[in-house]
């Protein structure tokens, strides 16, 4: 019963997350440009722009320049997120791969500085008088539903561990539309009810400027606009009243 | 646990120094609205529609469709906060809502309700509203204490730029018909008139051989400032407060200089006699287009070969980042030549070529900083190299003047601060807004003045000229403390005199 719930409940939710995400993306990609509106000084060519962007979504330039300790907890954040979501490969992939097996201790460690940068995030919701006018309760929500969510993955490392031979079974198994049984440990129950409650929440929040960044013309814009002619459909369709 | 302040001492002015939070401390600053006469005249509403609230969330639809920059902005900010001090305004005023990130929101909260899942069903959850009254006044009110500076996606790490948000918002209320009386009667006079100040062509000529007087009788050099001259190779569009405005005026006496000394041949439009296209500073396409397609016709007629634009920030904007969309091709021009060219680039490449001559000491009771103007900065590019835009102004103005000092490094360059009158807020009724827009640069200014004995600053942007010249005196500093770039080199350069026709008859 617990495995059939736990199994839809997955199934539903990277439906959502990857028919909610296209959408977004697909929306993204289809809305057209009408104006060059790079942020200057801009490169002048795509592979400048793809190294600008390279450089946003890896070392938050813009943010580094912007904010020293919003730059340093969202990092933190972002990159512990990142060894911590590939620690977890170990559970999709059999046999785990060896980059996976070597990640491993450092997915442990980065637990920590995962919550360590939610931390800081929240706490200047809260101390910066700025920062705090422009939270809203969906904001707090969502560092919430992150802080728990390490929280109760750090609690089955380090206080009360649960099968995960059996877990990977269940995942191999959803993955071959034939889920075994999972283990019915509270605390990893809820882990799992909130990382699918992030995924389903995902596509509907402020969480896909994941996807947002890259389709923002301020950053992917390359600046040629003196020697190539920018002109979107619907503006296109305007010169029909040109005389000349 | 704020930036970290630098440890000066506490006299000297931090131009970052961030405010208390004043809420609604500048929610009763408009701008008037615009008559029905100068609403119809641009194809909008003459007063605000019964059905507004359906109109407005129709063209908000349309907008959403029409224009990524606008849907990608308003699904992505995370309210991280890195923008919250970053507008000039904001740091100048504490009103909360002048922060980037809740002057968005002001159009972001009824986005969220009409256009999102998570907004019609959790309103109060992710801060949905309904567009109310309440809600179009805000919208009134603090998208125009908005000068569409850019500095704020700069630092933004999705790049989001409140400039097209507050475009959309003045959008949405010319739609509904609650424009805004200066941009749009402006506009009008445009279309009618061909320039912002409804000067036309007479009066325009006048003018222009007034000063051609005026540079005789001061240098005996007879400079030219041709108008509707057919076959000219250049073509030169500058904002039409270069034609009467201080210092504005000194600017364009010093292009004309650049040109004789080049042996230029070129030409004003009547016709096209206006640089400054606020179609911009209401984000609308179509207005934009209809301006701008008024150079293209100025350069068919005339048969030019190049076209050059004078100083001003946001029409440079438009003219380098948007002129080809808008009015291009320009497959008739000179392909040896960038369409548009700005009189800096112009200047600059005489220099270059040793093809200008300057007496430096011309400019010596001046000790000069420069101001890069927010659109020319964050917009805009000059020269084949990004960043051109910052070095060939001063490059120009080393070669001109001994004493050049730049103000903080973080108040400069792609950093600068607006002047406080842009983005079509450069109106009387919002003298007081303009007023504390401009404290951080005034501030900047002071560090240098203080350091340096800085006495003077010049710019490329006719608001900017305007702006400075009117509210530099509340920040102590004299109100022709603001010089046209294009003025000092118009004092320093060295025209060659013709001899007189008495020689010639011997």
């Amino acid at each position: 019963m617990l495995t059939t719930i736990y199994a839809c409940l997955f199934y539903g939710a990277t439906a959502i997350f990857l028919a909610g995400m296209a959408l977004r993306i697909t929306r993204f990609a289809r809305t057209p440009a009408p104006l060059k509106i790079p942020t200057m000084p801009a490169p002048t060519t795509s592979s400048g722009v793809a190294f600008r962007m390279l450089r946003e979504v890896t070392v938050f330039h813009s943010l580094f320049r912007a904010n020293k300790w919003i730059w340093v907890f969202a990092w933190v954040f972002h990159v512990a997120l990142a060894v911590v979501l590939l620690r977890h490969l170990r559970y999709f992939l059999d046999p785990t791969p060896l980059p996976i097996v070597l990640v491993q201790p450092f997915g442990v460690l980065a637990s920590f500085a995962m919550v360590a940068g939610l931390a800081g995030l929240w706490a200047r919701r809260v101390v910066v008088e700025r920062i705090r006018y422009i939270t809203g309760p969906s904001d707090h929500l969502m560092l919430a539903l992150l802080v728990a969510i390490g929280l109760s993955g750090m609690m089955m490392k380090f206080v009360a561990h649960t099968d995960i031979v059996a877990l990977k079974q269940f995942f191999l198994g959803l993955m071959r539309f034939d889920p075994a049984p999972l283990p019915a440990d509270p605390i990893l129950l809820v882990h799992l009810g909130l990382v699918a409650t992030l995924m389903i929440v995902f596509p509907f929040s402020k969480l896909v400027h994941a996807a947002g960044v890259f389709f923002s013309p301020s950053r992917n814009q390359v600046d040629d606009a003196r020697e190539r002619r920018h002109l979107a459909p619907w503006a296109a369709k305007l010169e029909a009243d040109r005389a000349r | 646990m704020d930036a970290i302040a630098p440890n000066a001492d506490l006299e000297r002015p931090d131009p970052l120094e961030i405010p208390p939070l004043c809420p609604g401390a500048m929610e009763a600053s408009k701008p008037w609205i615009a008559s029905p006469d100068h609403q119809k005249a641009l194809g909008f509403p003459g007063e605000l529609v019964e059905n507004w609230k359906e109109v407005a969330i129709a063209k908000m639809g349309e907008l959403l469709e029409k224009n990524r920059a606008l849907r990608v902005y308003l699904d992505s900010c995370v309210k991280c906060g890195a923008c919250t001090d970053k507008c000039h305004y904001f740091l100048g005023t504490g009103d909360p809502k002048n922060m980037p990130v809740a002057r968005q929101d002001l159009l972001r909260k009824v986005y969220r309700r009409h256009f999102t899942l998570a907004g019609k069903w959790f309103p109060s959850l992710v801060g949905a509203e309904d567009l109310t009254e309440a809600v179009i006044d805000d919208w009134y009110s603090y998208f125009h204490q908005c000068s569409q500076c850019r500095r704020c996606s700069v630092f933004c790490p999705y790049g989001i730029d409140t400039a097209e948000i507050s475009m959309a918002g003045r959008e949405i209320l010319d739609a509904i018909g609650k424009g805004q009386k200066y941009c749009n009667e402006i506009i009008g006079k445009v279309h009618t008139i061909g320039n912002n100040l409804g000067l036309n062509k007479n009066a325009l000529r006048s003018t222009l051989e007034g000063l051609e007087e005026d540079i005789e009788d001061d240098t005996g050099v007879p400079v030219k400032l041709p108008l509707d001259q057919k076959g000219a190779d250049i073509l030169l569009v500058t904002p039409s407060a270069d034609f009467f405005a201080e210092p504005h005026v000194d600017g364009l006496i010093g292009y004309a200089k650049v040109f004789h000394a080049a042996g230029a041949s070129w030409t004003i439009s009547s016709y096209a006699s206006e640089a400054a296209n606020f179609g911009m500073f209401i984000g609308s396409y179509e207005q934009m287009r209809l301006i701008a397609l008024r150079i293209r016709e100025a350069a068919l007629d005339l048969g030019v070969k190049r076209i050059v634009f004078g100083e001003c920030g946001h029409a440079w904007r438009v003219a380098y980042s948007f002129l080809n969309t808008l009015a291009g091709p320009f497959d008739f021009l000179d392909p040896n030549y960038p369409v548009p060219q700005h009189i800096c680039e112009y200047t600059w490449d005489l220099i270059e070529k040793g093809k200008l001559n300057f007496d430096k000491s011309k400019n010596d009771h001046i000790r000069l900083t420069y101001h890069d103007s927010c659109n020319v900065a964050r917009a805009t590019r000059m020269g084949d190299q990004p960043g051109g835009q910052f070095e060939i102004p001063r490059n120009i103005l080393k070669s001109v003047c001994n004493y050049y000092f730049d103000m903080p490094a973080d108040t400069i360059r792609d950093q600068t601060f607006c002047c406080g009158g842009g983005g079509g807020l450069l109106t009387d009724e919002l003298m007081d807004l303009r007023k504390k827009g401009a404290s951080p640069r005034m501030k900047a200014l002071q560090t240098v003045a203080d350091d340096h004995g800085v006495t003077h600053m010049a710019a490329i942007c006719a608001i900017c000229k305007t702006q400075f010249a009117k509210v530099m005196p509340t920040y102590g500093f004299e109100r022709d403390g603001i010089l046209s770039v294009h003025q000092l080199v118009s004092n320093a350069i060295i025209l060659e005199i013709p001899e007189t026709r008495d020689d010639d008859d011997d």
